[in-house]
């Protein structure tokens, strides 16, 4: 138990925290905020719509979580997105039967299938080429909209699938698909990764790839895996997004999620330097991020004005986080500063390797 | 250079000590250097040589003592002081841009200007003028990355001589350079020495002191050994000044665990290495290991018993030469081969090619078993705990907690959890370079008792270690290696460390001698 | 310490007569075998590539379509992307040292945004331009000591800035400000004329050609740069013959901007300590600290450098589309990005030139041109290009540099 509080009081902490100041806001600007009425069988208010429309951005920041500890970062996400999206709704435009439930599963499986093999193309250029993730991923971020709007032929493919629908805006039990299919891929994510050995062996490459290497660890292997499953979370986030509208729409579908995502996981605690990563803290993140966006219209202000806040948010976050910051702020708190301790005599002569190489 | 102690040296520091933390260091170390001489830094792993080096550069702050430099006391805050005060480093990785061209490397930062603008012309020709002082034929216009390691370590002397150094610092620079290379920097350490610049000379490579250097400081375990004129001074001295046993004394120490003797003879090789080599690191060298057999690695730092380990492991790949693990015929590509035949390896740098450090010490413990079990099949918990506790029960390792952190062991108890690792996985051989380095005396001699209990069990075990003693108390035979080769292969039956000295500094002093007759 | 011995590089061991790039003095072993064994030093292969990239384009478009080359045309392409140009430029400084701008989009629609609402205002031209500049130029700099003296990374630091900068945006007005302002309806239609007199033409072809002879007869000294100054100078009769090719060419101020832009770029980054430093910090950051140069400064200077030319960028921009809009200019950081890649500056840093990221904006704008010429293709196939093109050089760097080490 001692674990689990130091868990809490480091890294959870703070975005609960602030996830609490801000539904209090919420409650102050609205007081109806935190209603939720049962109507036609569904539960409905402002709290249901954070968890629907969150749905997205958890599940890629997910993915993102697992390709962020092994030192990695996934920027094709949202294009992915766009495309799983493109290549379901054409899919089932194109089949005799559009509405059939049939079709509506045939062209998910095939949109997770592109995914998986995008999934897989970023992972090989990573991995096997050895390619810096933010370069390697790039490329995907700048042709993969091209690659959707390739699949739509440029149009907004709309359908008219009740079943595929249901992915978006469906509720089951009262309680909404989406966040229900979201919760589910990462309860499953969370059991396979601390119940299997991925979740030690992705920290492990990603703490220590050389003492992981001596180990006999396969970092390509893990390293590939966790681009795939980031795809297959940004096919599924894909699905949700087209299934909202009933449609695809290759050059907004998903547009900015990779940066939602990133940082819901930085806000969750996970280093963007790798290792040890916190699911609890990007799914705490994600809500965060979702939350922050619907405040901002409750109390009143334009929306567009988001960004201006996320600013905020990834500016405090990240001073929070380095340890430079940090230091500054104690040297103000603990005057005066003592000398700075060097390194201690086992480490060798002057670390001279090229600074950064990340 | 028989002369030198009549003129006045040009750097003098007294009673140097420096501390870090708990740890001393350095302890009352005084060195000095006169203009004009090469002097060899001597010392084994942790004997204060780059504590020294850096305290002298300015990137050490000096606890007590005081440094002169040319008669005027002085204390560097920054190597930015000690760079105006004369002083010079050139490191072992070349520390310039490889991007840039040769003369830009040497005038960066002093570059000729007009208005504000670089004279490209007048900095090449600046460059082009002090490369020939030093007898360096290098365009200097050309990108440094275009030529070979020992072209730029030249150049990155270039850029410290022509600040007008009084004294160069020239740590380890020949340990990537063959002999040609090493030759042509020679060249350029005696013009400059001509010319009157103290050079700092280290190196691991007894030929290269006893060619180049007129002094030497010895170090031993931050204290001050002694200083040597080299002329003075064999081979085989300076090896036991620096490993710290007197002859005499040495012979009489006897083997403790030996007696038992090994009963291994006819078995099939755990491991058989024939010409294994790779370019750059180690020359072509065979080694075979038996079950149940102790083969110690013996050399001073640098010599290739490292590397020879690390290609034995697969973490380096060999160039040459075949290897047999188990009587069958491997390539090591990569250490995970080398794991699924049965083979483990504890690296010598345990922080950077061993510890997880922000994993828990089940976790670090389990790493390489459950690495080859692949991420799909996890260890039963049962299991798990299991294997957790009877080893941090077996090799007493504390806090036995195995939900600790790693990093916040201490590093005794850090190397006990990296070798359960490795027991963990019921290795046939097991290679353990410097197990025992900075590391408690209690948990040395633990150690040491594991491995002999290991090889009694019948595991083949390769044994390296700094520390002759301790090579010779646990090995059934010792290979010594020298100069990136093995020069030596004997059955540990009466060998004394006096006997393994000798050979380590041997053939060396036999030419001595030859050349002295 | 044993273990620095390990990695030992793979040396060639000299062989003999020399190694690497020699001095002057060696005799020459004959015209055939210094031809034979010529190799254009590393760091021009990647800009070659792309200049012939370009060039190719250029042939098979012209081979393809009526009028692809003609002087209009191919000048348009500079007419159309002067913004992007000047994005291009500030972005080569910042990732040379290493690092990347993921803020520069939104600092031009930022720079669209004050530049129109200080109009609407009322404010003077010459004092919106000021006013545009100084906000991109603080940005920049406030990003990169968040960067430097907080040990951010980049990436994740100038993703702040880019939403900063879109909600500042959206802070001065949601809607498109219009720009009515004359000065800027001047600057951005004004056409000058820069075509060359027949005679004009043959003078400045007649030095080039000197050029050539000189450089020819000077190779000792020039070495391994022979081939790109050829190359350059080979380019340069090309322009003169493209400004010879239609009396009636004209372009605008925003390439004339543009090109200053790149000339003073190329001129502080080779001529000028910093300018050394960037590359320095680049090749090995911990090196450059050693050597004493001001690597705090350098860094945070190359992203107050990257957002000056947003904000000129987005000036440029500003006059292109005569409004001030917080949707305008969304992803262009990706264009410019692009650009500087395609244009063979190695996004670990260290190496490339401003010039190449000059061409591969051209090489972006021809890919645009094509699509808008050929008719049957669609847009987004601009993007896959770019796309693939990235791949191409991203790749070709990684082979390049693992030969090297």
């Amino acid at each position: 138990m001692r674990d689990a509080s130091r868990v809490f009081s480091s890294t959870l902490l703070w975005p609960l925290l602030v996830l609490l100041a801000l539904l209090v806001v919420n409650v102050v600007a609205n007081p109806g905020f935190l209603e939720v009425r049962v109507q036609d069988g569904r539960l409905f208010g402002s709290l249901v719509d954070i968890v629907r429309n969150g749905a997205p951005v958890l599940l890629i920041a997910l993915g993102m979580t697992l390709v962020i500890a092994t030192r990695g970062i996934d920027l094709s996400v949202g294009a992915v997105a766009a495309i799983g999206g493109a290549v379901a709704c054409v899919y089932m435009v194109s089949s005799p039967d559009e509405s059939g439930l049939g079709t509506a599963l045939v062209a998910c499986a095939l949109a997770l299938a592109t995914c998986v093999a995008l999934g897989l193309w970023n992972g090989f250029l990573v991995s096997v080429l050895g390619i810096q993730p933010i370069i390697a991923t790039l490329v995907l971020l700048v042709a993969g909209r091209g690659l959707a709007m390739l699949v739509t032929d440029g149009q907004i493919t709309t359908v008219n699938n009740d079943s595929f629908r249901t992915i978006g805006v469906g509720f089951v039990l009262g309680l909404p698909v989406a966040a229900l299919v979201a919760w589910a891929v990462f309860g499953l994510t969370a059991l396979l990764v601390r119940r299997t050995a991925l979740g030690m062996l992705v920290e492990a490459v990603g703490i220590n790839p050389e003492a992981s290497r001596l180990a006999g660890v396969r970092a390509v292997t893990i390293r590939w895996t966790v681009y795939v499953f980031s795809g297959l979370c940004a096919g599924l986030a894909g699905l949700m997004i087209a299934a909202n509208t009933s449609a695809a729409d290759a050059n907004n579908a998903g547009l900015w999620i990779e940066l939602d995502a990133i940082l819901a996981v930085v806000i969750g605690g996970t280093s963007l330097a790798g290792g040890r990563f916190s699911l609890a803290g990007t799914f705490v993140g994600a809500l965060l991020i979702t939350t922050l966006a619907a405040t901002i219209p409750n109390i009143g202000i334009p929306s567009e004005t988001n960004y201006l806040f996320k600013a905020v948010v990834v500016i405090v976050v990240c001073l929070l986080q380095s340890p430079k910051a940090r230091a500054v702020l104690r040297r103000r708190r603990t005057t005066p500063a003592p000398p700075a301790p060097p390194a201690p005599p086992e480490s060798p002569t002057p670390t001279l390797a090229k600074a950064g190489t990340r | 250079m028989t002369h030198l102690d009549s003129a006045e040296p040009v750097v003098s520091m007294q009673d140097i000590s420096i501390t870090f933390g708990a740890v001393t260091a350095l302890d009352g170390v005084s060195v000095r250097l006169f203009p004009g001489e090469v002097h060899a830094l001597m010392g084994e792993n942790g004997a204060g040589k780059s504590t020294l080096i850096k305290a002298l550069t300015g990137v050490y702050a000096v606890d007590g003592g005081t440094v002169t430099v040319q008669g005027r006391r002085l204390s560097f805050s920054s190597p930015a002081a000690a760079q105006e005060a004369g002083i010079s480093t050139v490191y072992q990785e070349v520390n310039l841009c490889t991007n840039l061209t040769v003369a830009e490397n040497m005038m960066l930062g002093r570059e000729p200007r007009f208005l504000g603008a670089i004279n490209t012309r007048a900095m090449n020709r600046r460059a082009r003028a002090t490369l020939e002082r030093l007898g360096l034929d290098v365009d200097p216009a050309s990108t440094l990355g275009d030529h070979p390691i020992a072209i730029q370590q030249l150049v990155a002397i270039a850029r410290a001589v022509d600040v007008d150094a009084k004294v160069l610092i020239l740590d380890e620079p020949t340990s990537s350079l063959d002999a040609d290379e090493v030759e042509k920097l020679f060249a350029v350490m005696r013009r400059l020495r001509s010319e009157g610049t103290a050079i700092v000379f280290v190196s691991h490579f007894l030929d290269q002191i006893f060619e180049i250097s007129d002094r030497m400081t010895i170090l031993r375990n931050g204290r001050l050994v002694g200083e040597r004129m080299t002329a003075d001074l064999t081979q085989l001295e300076l090896v036991q000044l620096m490993i710290g046993r007197d002859l005499e004394v040495l012979e009489k120490l006897e083997r403790e665990l030996g007696e038992e003797g090994s009963t291994v003879v006819d078995e099939t090789p755990v491991l058989r290495a024939v010409g294994l080599g790779r370019k750059g690191s180690l020359l072509a060298t065979d080694l075979e290991v038996r079950p149940g057999e102790v083969v110690g690695l013996a050399g001073l730092l640098g010599s290739g018993r490292t590397e020879l380990a690390r290609l034995l492991f697969g973490a380096d790949a060999s160039d040459t030469g075949t290897l047999e693990v188990a009587g069958r015929r491997a390539k090591l590509r990569a250490p995970r081969q080398a794991i699924d035949r049965k083979v483990a390896f504890l690296s010598e740098n345990r922080r950077s090619e061993g510890v997880i450090a922000d994993l828990s010490v089940a976790d670090n413990m389990l790493l390489a078993l459950q690495a080859t079990r692949g991420w799909l099949r996890p260890i039963p918990s049962a299991t798990r705990k299991k294997l957790v506790d009877e080893y941090i029960e077996a090799l007493d390792i504390r806090p036995a907690d195995p939900d600790a952190l790693m990093r916040n062991l201490s590093g005794g108890n850090q190397q006990k959890v990296l070798l359960a690792r490795w027991l963990i996985t019921e290795p046939d051989l097991l290679i353990l370079d410097e197990p025992t380095r900075g590391i408690d005396v209690g948990a040395k001699a633990q150690i040491q008792q594991l491995v002999a209990d290991l090889a009694r069990r019948g595991l083949g075990v390769v044994f390296i270690s700094a520390e002759l003693e301790e090579v010779l108390r646990l090995s059934d035979r010792v290979v010594t290696m020298r100069d990136r080769r093995k020069i030596d292969e004997r059955t540990n039956v009466d060998v004394a460390v006096g006997d393994v000295l000798e050979i380590i500094a041997g053939d060396a002093r036999a030419e001595e001698v030859g050349a002295r007759a | 310490m044993s273990t620095q011995l390990r990695p030992a590089p793979a040396t060639t061991p000299p062989a003999p007569g020399g190694t690497g790039p020699r001095g002057t003095g060696r005799p020459s072993r004959g015209r055939w075998h210094a031809l034979r064994t010529y190799q254009p030093s590393g760091r021009f292969l990647p800009i070659l590539a792309t200049l012939a990239l370009f060039l190719g384009m250029l042939q098979v478009g012209g081979l393809r379509y009526e009028g692809f080359t003609s002087s209009q045309v191919i000048l348009n392409l500079l007419t159309d992307n002067a913004f992007l140009v000047v994005l291009a430029v500030g972005m080569t400084f910042v990732i040379l040292t290493g690092g990347i701008d993921l803020s520069v989009g939104s600092v031009v629609a930022l720079s669209t945004m004050v530049a129109a609402w200080t109009l609407q205002d009322g404010w003077s031209p010459v004092a919106a331009i000021v006013a545009t500049l100084t906000v991109g130029t603080v940005l920049g700099l406030l990003t990169g000591m968040v960067i430097h003296f907080f040990d951010v990374q980049p990436f994740i630091a100038t993703l702040a800035g880019m939403f900063l900068a879109r909600g500042l945006c959206y802070l001065i007005s949601v809607e498109s400000i219009p720009i009515r302002d004359d000065t800027f309806f001047f600057l951005a239609s004004e056409p000058i004329a820069i075509a060359l007199a027949p005679w004009q033409g043959g003078v400045v072809i007649g030095l080039l050609a000197l050029g050539m002879v000189a450089a020819v007869v000077k190779r000792a000294a020039l070495r391994s740069a022979l081939l790109p100054v050829l190359v350059g100078l080979g380019v340069g009769m090309w322009v003169t013959l493209l400004l010879m090719g239609d009396p009636e060419l004209t372009t605008t101020y925003s390439v004339v901007i543009a090109l200053a832009t790149v000339a003073v770029a190329i001129l502080v980054l080779h001529r000028t300590r910093f300018g050394r430093t960037v590359y320095a910090i680049g090749g090995s950051e911990a090196s450059a600290l050693l050597m004493g140069l001001r690597v705090g400064f350098v860094k945070v200077a190359v992203y107050a450098v990257s957002g000056f030319c947003a904000s000129l960028g987005g000036l440029l921009f500003a006059f292109y589309m005569l409004s001030g809009y917080s949707l305008h200019a969304v992803g262009m950081e990706l264009d410019a990005i692009a650009a500087v890649v395609i244009g063979g500056t190695l996004l670990a840093g260290g190496r490339g030139l401003v010039v190449g990221s000059l061409l591969g904006v051209l090489v972006l704008g021809t890919i645009q041109t094509f699509i808008s010429f050929d008719g049957t293709l669609s847009s987004w196939w601009t993007k896959i290009v770019i796309g693939a093109l990235v791949l191409l050089f991203v790749v070709m760097q990684r082979v390049l540099t693992r030969r090297q080490s």
